[in-house]
């Protein structure tokens, strides 16, 4: 192929922007369709300018909205190409109805989501709530906490995507800002390491296979609709998280570096645990550690995979704990956050005795303080003192005014 | 094919037009080809027409304007002769009739019930007023 190779250093200073847009370079996408949006815009001019500098051989195509940009990644994947694109927030609104068409039409695209608030009111900064607002669509969805993990994930997605008995699109979740937008050491690989991690896209009835004429996206009504969700559903069940794992297990043997489904930190003798994502895992972390110095048995437990959700593995990490703080960067508008009800779903069946309560924090790009979360910790521990949830099960964290509490 | 599983077919709310590989289609006539039960070439749409176009071979100038224009691929035409209407798959619209240059015309709408024989026995006699009018012959 006629591009050039690029000298890495072992370790790069790099932000979750630009790591995500190496990882694309390095996997040689062949058609990124994309429209701007902050925070993720770097993302997709990184690779164009690959492109334009001869580092990769494919195509940018740009188009007139976030939706016409899935859409072309949804033609050109169908047509048989390696596809990848990025976008965030409202750009991800506008995206929602073709997400579910490339999952629908078993089409391996990888979106970098690069996470921000919803609007109104209008807001650039990081929370999850376009995360959330993805997680029906049939994708499979990684979530990185750091500039590191949003190169290491995006490998990882177009492994396990293309599989043949996967075929599923992939998100790779970062936070806003906090991650794409803050530079850190990133580890590299080579791009022949790199490459060769993903290997040669294998087209799977390509369009562009003429002798084997195809219509994608075909209607089905009653009579077929079902079976096809449900097969949908079925492959997310059961045939994804083994390739998630055999994907983590060969990464950590390319790279040393080590995923998991639900990433456990501090939890072999945790009496209480917080369960996050994004950038707040790492906060959460470094504080468990001082709890532990004053005597509190905290743990945190990052999701990793967020869909599948990993029913199984969170029940298992948290089968020993006595108090759990659900923590959910967005907005339930009028219900218990999704983590809340996720842990809730996975624990009601067990023989667990764990208290659960939910918090709703950080939205519009609100930090999540150290002191935060020292104070949810004692709160999490004062549950377990007194043998029951001490507090309303609802709190938000960190909103200015009067306490808010429900249920 | 209504009554399969969600585990019997292909995923991807994909259909393959033809059963195997293909090879040189543009030039294989459509009763020829392998068309896979998914195609719309193996369903029948005729019940969705109220009138049809019937054909009147003794006039046809085999001009093809009918065949080039018919957007169902519903005309029958072979070394470029016409044959006929494709029954299964036309649906009434009259596109055929309407670009039919002759004199009178090779083609003509009836209700569907009507009999072709009749039509054909009945059919109308050359319109000499336009002809002359126009000063064409």
């Amino acid at each position: 192929m006629a591009f050039d190779k690029m000298e890495l250093r072992d370790i790069e200073v790099w932000d979750g922007n630009f790591a995500a847009a190496q990882a694309l370079r390095q996997c040689q996408i062949d058609v990124v369709a994309a429209y701007p949006i902050t925070p993720s815009t770097p993302i997709v001019e990184g690779y164009a300018k690959f492109l334009a500098d001869g580092y990769v051989e494919g195509e940018f195509v740009m188009v007139e909205s976030e939706h016409a940009a899935m859409s072309g990644c949804i033609g050109a994947a169908a047509a048989g190409g390696r596809v990848a694109t990025a976008t965030s927030s409202q750009g991800f609104a506008l995206m929602v109805e073709t997400l579910y068409q490339a999952s629908g039409m078993r089409l391996p695209i990888v979106l970098n989501v690069v996470n921000r608030a919803l609007a109104a009111p209008l807001n650039v900064n990081g929370d999850h709530s376009d995360m959330y607002l993805g997680r029906d669509s049939g994708w499979i969805q990684l979530d990185a906490y750091n500039p590191q993990e949003a190169y290491d994930l995006n490998f990882i997605a177009f492994k396990v995507a293309e599989d043949h008995d996967v075929r599923l699109p992939c998100m790779v979740h970062q936070d806003g800002f906090m991650t794409s937008h803050t530079a850190q050491g990133v580890k590299t690989l080579t791009d022949d390491q790199g490459y060769g991690f993903v290997g040669e896209f294998q087209p799977m009835n390509d369009m562009l296979d003429l002798d084997h004429p195809v219509t994608h996206g075909v209607q089905t009504e009653e009579d077929w609709h079902f079976e096809h969700k449900a097969r949908q559903h079925r492959d997310l069940m059961l045939n994804v998280t083994p390739k998630i794992q055999a994907a983590f297990d060969a990464f950590e043997k390319l790279s040393g570096r080590k995923y998991n489904m639900v990433e456990k930190y501090e939890m072999e003798d945790a009496d209480v645990a917080v369960v996050c994502m994004g950038t707040s895992v790492e906060t959460a972390r470094e504080v468990a550690l001082e709890m532990r110095k004053e005597g509190i048995k905290a743990g945190v437990v990052g999701i990793r995979v967020y869909r599948p959700f990993p029913f199984m593995e969170i029940a298992d990490a948290l089968k020993n704990v006595k108090a759990i703080g659900a923590l959910d960067r967005s907005s339930p508008n009028g219900a218990a956050g999704m983590l809340f009800n996720e842990l809730a779903g996975a624990l009601f069946n067990t023989d667990t005795k764990a208290l659960l309560s939910g918090y709703v924090y950080g939205l519009g790009g609100r930090d999540l303080t150290k002191a935060h979360l020292r104070d949810l910790y004692k709160e999490l521990q004062s549950n377990v003192d007194a043998g029951k949830v001490t507090t309303q099960l609802q709190q938000f964290i960190g909103v200015r005014g009067p306490k808010l509490a429900f249920l | 094919m209504a009554n399969k599983g969600w585990d019997e077919f292909e995923i991807g709310a994909m259909l393959r037009s033809f059963e195997g590989p293909i090879k040189d289609i543009a030039t294989t006539h459509q009763e020829d080809r392998a068309y896979s039960g998914n195609n719309s070439f193996t369903a029948s749409v005729a019940d969705w027409r109220i009138e049809k176009p019937v054909f009147n071979k003794d006039y046809c100038i085999d001009c093809q304007f009918c065949w080039i224009y018919c957007p169902d691929i519903s005309i029958i035409s072979r070394d470029k002769k016409m044959i006929g209407v494709d029954m299964d798959h036309c649906k009434g619209c009259g596109i055929c009739v309407e670009v039919c240059p002759t004199n009178p015309k090779s083609l003509l709408m009836y209700s569907e019930q009507t009999d072709e024989e009749q039509a054909l026995a009945a059919w109308p006699a050359k319109d000499t007023s336009k002809a002359d009018s126009k000063g064409e012959e």
